[in-house]
């Protein structure tokens, strides 16, 4: 079979730098469908990528698609032939869709029947009559945000200047929205000019002669490269952050590195200000020497080569300066106010209008600590703590600096508390209190910080639903789902016995003393343990414990957190014993059977009428009061596993439903307050291991 | 190269691209977008190609003069083509060439960065253009006007005029940028600043300014209703900067700020529909063959 190789190439206005990389997997990945769905048989697959373009190289792919060859079968012998010899309407019609003819037909046995068989061939198209259809792959493509351009109506994330699309050296012809297929591609946006792809071979060289480099592996090696030279000239260390790396890539065509500098004065700012306003703002790489004290100089890639250096350094240079010194005129207005200065101005700050302003937040947070901190067991100094680092707690809010660098809160509330001269772990709980920040980040190490946390988001979380903002679908504007797997992270970590439950109720408690909303306590404590038994079977599906004992542990009251996850650790590491599936089966029997007790009446020992009956009662105490002494999963689990004999004893001899009345009565009631030691563990109906 | 130069230059290149040469329009805003010229005229399907250079207020950057780098009125040259020429890149490129700006010389990136403006019920897609590092333009492709889709549409190109020419003159501080020879920015705009400036923060009575808003709201409305779209989106405007000095002073809470914006939107949705169904009345003029952008 004879092959070519083939390029594929969407020229594009610049695109978000955040979109490149995943667009160009996703293109390169669609393009490998679009030949497997069609049998046309390829070999190695390179990607490339810049602002401005989006590549697909595939070595080797097949002139045509892989001709078909299969055997055919179709209706018996006696039925394809006629009296007469001749091939029956079947037979004919059989051959017909089949594609062949009856000219075709052979006769093979199977199971003892002669059957018609046809040996089918389809041969293949050739490639590049169907690779038009790329097009569909291009316009196919998913973005995380579309824009439209001039009077058209496709939705893209840049508008398309230009398609390069060759078959060995053959142009692909389409068109999307008058942009047709050629050979010719764009360099350099300046320094380089249109060139034409003499075949997709020569792509990536022809491009670096236009001061592209096309891929974006090479380009990221060349950043790190200049980088390295850079620090070896000026024996600098210069950390890299590979995010913005990353983004720096995706910025530039052909990127050099270049340095600047700054007033050393500059260098009294908090570290997080200056490199906040390097990298976030700038996307600069901050300078640092062995010792990881930071320097006064920048370092940032230039799109282009190494021309007038000095004066783009200068021009960069001017910018940081401007931006730096509004920075060094925020902090010195914020170190010149104290801590009570900003508390008061979180009264003129509306959190939400239904839930009132930040300074009554803060109060909550504040009661809500309170009360946590006690529950978790915290002695006299700690709660001290706590009731100082949850006052001010959202004070920096209202800084300056926060004002103008809002990725900063928390962190500037930390060095200002100090610089007043907070307590440490007071101060580090006003940086701690948002943690964790993000979906796999950490929890607060404190413990002031921990409970704080948790008194923010169950605030958050309770006063929401409280006046009815609920997470729906892609909607969670409060990032209430975020919170909650924070608590559950929290409660877990730091293997706290509180139960949710009681958690909630006192989050609930301290909501409505502030009278927000209107939803009854039982409702909104309904709503909540709803909300929060998804977020923990979200963390559970995270340490791969399967579905149904997720169902299981969760079905009754959620209790404590640390319990909770060791229940579910240890039914999956016995899973797979012998007996686990009888023992499962036993619990189950029992849970089942409770359901149709009416009566609550206490257990009647005179009405026990067999040996197994009194045995099982007598297990039930011991195992009762095992339970009651234990608190580890493992010990729990051993204890009613224990009850597997004497239950199936029990059924083996025992009618619950007998005919009379009180025996059946009081064997109902033996089994529901066997039930309820078995569910408050798990609900072993949801395996599915019986 | 002095400011007055810049305007000059500018204009004459987006002249020679095809745009009409609008003057300032006459009524206080705090952005270019807001004219009328690029509000209203985005809306809609007939072809629109403008520029002109819009002095921009904004109190709550107001420093009284003292700050290099803020004003609480700045310049901004806007252009507005609809529907976006294949080609608005090199030709914005080429206005920095113009400007004297080599592209080999500097490090010139186009930056995501979409724009919204609540107030209006705006929306676009674009970048913002660094220069060495420095935002000196926002391009912006439409994506929504006044709450309505954009069909076909505009792009809006608006070069911080100030900005650039401190890099142009290179100048650290704002007001010692030449306007024209014998002229700096300090010369012509410091008084008013810092006039404006203690106005704002000091001597201005929200409680007059919060009447003033509920009056000119009213207008606004009572215009409309009498299908009148331009003086009713004149009182608009005069609300959103109205709002904008009661903003600077703090004298609007975060509830309330929703709910004023909120108002804001509303009535600009209302012109931008208004205003369309008056053009299809007069079956959309400027479709006739007038306005069509000269393409390189």
């Amino acid at each position: 079979m004879n092959k070519r190789d083939l390029l594929l190439e969407v020229g594009l206005e610049e695109m978000p730098a955040r979109f490149v990389t995943d667009s160009m997997n996703q293109l390169g990945s669609r393009v490998e469908e679009f030949l497997q769905e069609r049998k046309i048989s390829y070999g190695n697959i390179k990607l490339y990528s810049t602002p401005r373009r989006l590549a697909v190289f595939v070595q080797g792919v097949a002139e045509a698609q892989e001709d078909i060859e299969e055997e055919a079968k179709g209706p018996a012998k006696k039925i394809a032939l006629q009296e007469d010899g001749s091939w029956s309407k079947a037979a004919i019609g059989f051959t017909r869709g089949q594609g062949m003819s009856v000219e075709d037909i052979y006769f093979k046995e199977v199971n003892g029947v002669e059957y018609v068989h046809v040996n089918k061939f389809v041969k293949g198209k050739p490639a590049i009559d169907l690779l038009p259809q790329l097009r569909e792959v291009i316009v196919g493509l998913h973005f995380g945000k579309n824009m439209r351009w001039a009077d058209n109506e496709l939705r893209y994330i840049r508008p398309i200047k230009w398609i390069v699309a060759l078959f060995g050296s053959e142009v692909i012809p389409f068109e999307i929205i008058n942009v047709s297929t050629w050979q010719k591609t764009q360099g350099h946006r300046f320094l380089g000019e249109t060139v034409t792809i003499t075949s997709p071979a020569e792509y990536e060289e022809q491009l670096k002669a236009q001061f592209v480099i096309a891929d974006p592996a090479e380009r990221k090696d060349m950043i790190r490269r200049q980088l390295a030279q850079l620090e070896a000239e000026n024996s600098w260390v210069i950390p890299v952050d590979e995010g913005l790396l990353e983004e720096v890539n995706n910025l530039v065509e052909y990127p050099t590195a270049l340095s600047g500098s700054f007033n050393r004065e500059f260098l009294e700012l908090p570290e997080e200000v200056l490199i906040t306003s390097m990298k976030e703002h700038q996307r600069y790489f901050p300078v640092k020497d062995e010792t990881n004290t930071l320097l006064p100089f920048f370092v940032t890639v230039r799109n282009g080569d190494s021309r007038s250096l000095d004066k783009v350094a200068r021009g960069n240079e001017k910018v940081l300066r401007a931006r730096l010194a509004d920075a060094d005129f925020f902090y010195k207005e914020d170190q010149s106010k104290d801590i009570d200065f900003f508390l008061s101005k979180l009264q003129a700050i509306v959190y939400h209008e239904k839930i009132g302003t930040l300074a009554e937040k803060v109060s909550r947070i504040r009661r809500l600590s309170a009360k946590l901190s006690e529950l978790a067991g915290a002695m006299k100094e700690e709660q001290e703590k706590v009731d100082r680092a949850a006052e001010i707690c959202k004070f920096d809010l209202v800084t300056q600096m926060v004002y103008e660098f809002p990725e900063l809160q928390g962190i500037m509330g930390e060095k200002y508390a100090l610089q007043k001269g907070e307590d440490r772990e007071v101060a580090q709980a006003v940086n701690e209190h948002y943690e964790p920040r993000h979906a796999d980040g950490e929890a607060p190490r404190a413990f002031t910080g921990a409970i704080v946390s948790l008194a923010d988001k169950l605030d958050t979380i309770v006063s929401c639903f409280a006046v009815d903002i609920l997470p729906t679908g892609s909607q969670d504007p409060y990032a209430l789902r975020r919170q909650a797997a924070g608590i559950v992270l929290i409660l877990e970590e730091k293997k706290w016995n509180i139960p949710l439950e009681t958690v909630l109720e006192t989050a609930i408690a301290v909501v409505k003393e502030d009278g927000i909303g209107e939803k009854e306590t039982g409702l909104l404590l309904e709503e909540l343990t709803a909300f929060f038994k998804l977020r923990i079977k979200h963390s559970l599906q995270e340490r791969n414990v399967r579905y149904d004992f997720i169902d299981a542990v969760l079905a009754g009251r959620v209790g404590s957190l640390p319990s909770l996850f060791a229940k579910a650790a240890v039914l999956m590491t016995h899973k797979e014993e012998a007996g686990f599936k009888e023992t499962a089966e036993a619990l189950s029997r029992v849970a089942n059977i409770a359901k149709k007790a009416e009566v609550q009446s206490s257990i009647n020992e005179q009405l026990f009428e067999n040996k197994e009956e009194k045995v099982l009662y007598k297990e039930f105490l011991r195992v009762q009061q095992g339970l009651e002494e234990t608190g580890e999963a493992e010990e729990q689990f051993a204890l009613l596993e224990s009850l597997k004999q004497p239950i199936e004893q029990y059924f083996d001899h025992t009618m619950v439903m007998a005919d009379d009345a009180a025996v059946k009565e009081n064997r109902l009631n033996q089994m529901r307050k066997l039930a309820a030691l078995i569910l408050e563990f798990a609900d072993f109906n949801k395996l599915l291991v019986k | 190269m002095n400011i007055q130069e810049m305007i000059l230059t500018l204009q004459k290149h987006w002249s020679d691209h095809g745009c009409i040469l609008m003057q300032a329009y006459d009524v206080e805003k705090g952005a270019g977008t807001m004219s009328p010229y690029t509000f209203l005229r985005a809306i809609g399907p007939e072809p629109w190609n403008v520029a002109y250079v819009e002095p921009s207020r904004r109190p709550a950057d107001g420093r009284y003069g003292e700050n290099p780098n803020r004003l609480y009125q700045h310049h901004q040259f806007q252009v507005i083509m609809k529907p976006s020429p294949d080609n608005i890149q090199e030709m914005y490129l080429d206005s920095l060439r113009s400007l004297g700006i080599d592209p080999l010389e500097h490090d010139i990136r186009f930056v995501e960065d979409n724009w919204e403006n609540p107030s209006l019920g705006c929306a676009g897609l674009g970048w913002e253009v660094w220069l060495d590092g420095m935002e000196i333009t926002q391009f912006t492709y439409f994506q929504q006007v006044g709450g309505l889709e954009c069909k076909p549409v505009s792009v809006e190109i608006t070069y911080g005029i100030e900005r650039l020419a401190s890099y142009i003159q290179e100048k650290e501080n704002v007001f010692d940028l030449e306007w024209t020879k014998g002229f700096t920015v300090r010369d012509i705009f410091y008084q008013p600043e810092f006039e404006h400036s203690k106005y704002t923060f000091e001597t201005s009575d929200a409680d007059m300014l919060f009447h003033l808003f509920t009056v000119y709201e009213k207008e606004a409305k009572r215009q409309m209703d009498e299908g009148l779209v331009h003086p009713a989106y004149d009182y608009v405007l005069k609300c959103s900067h109205v709002f904008n000095i009661l903003d600077a002073k703090g004298a609007i809470s975060v509830t309330e700020r929703t709910a004023y914006l909120g108002r804001m939107r509303g009535l600009a949705r209302q012109i931008a529909k208004t205003f369309y169904e008056e053009r299809e009345k007069l079956g959309f003029p400027m479709l006739k063959g007038k306005g069509e952008p000269e393409h390189e």
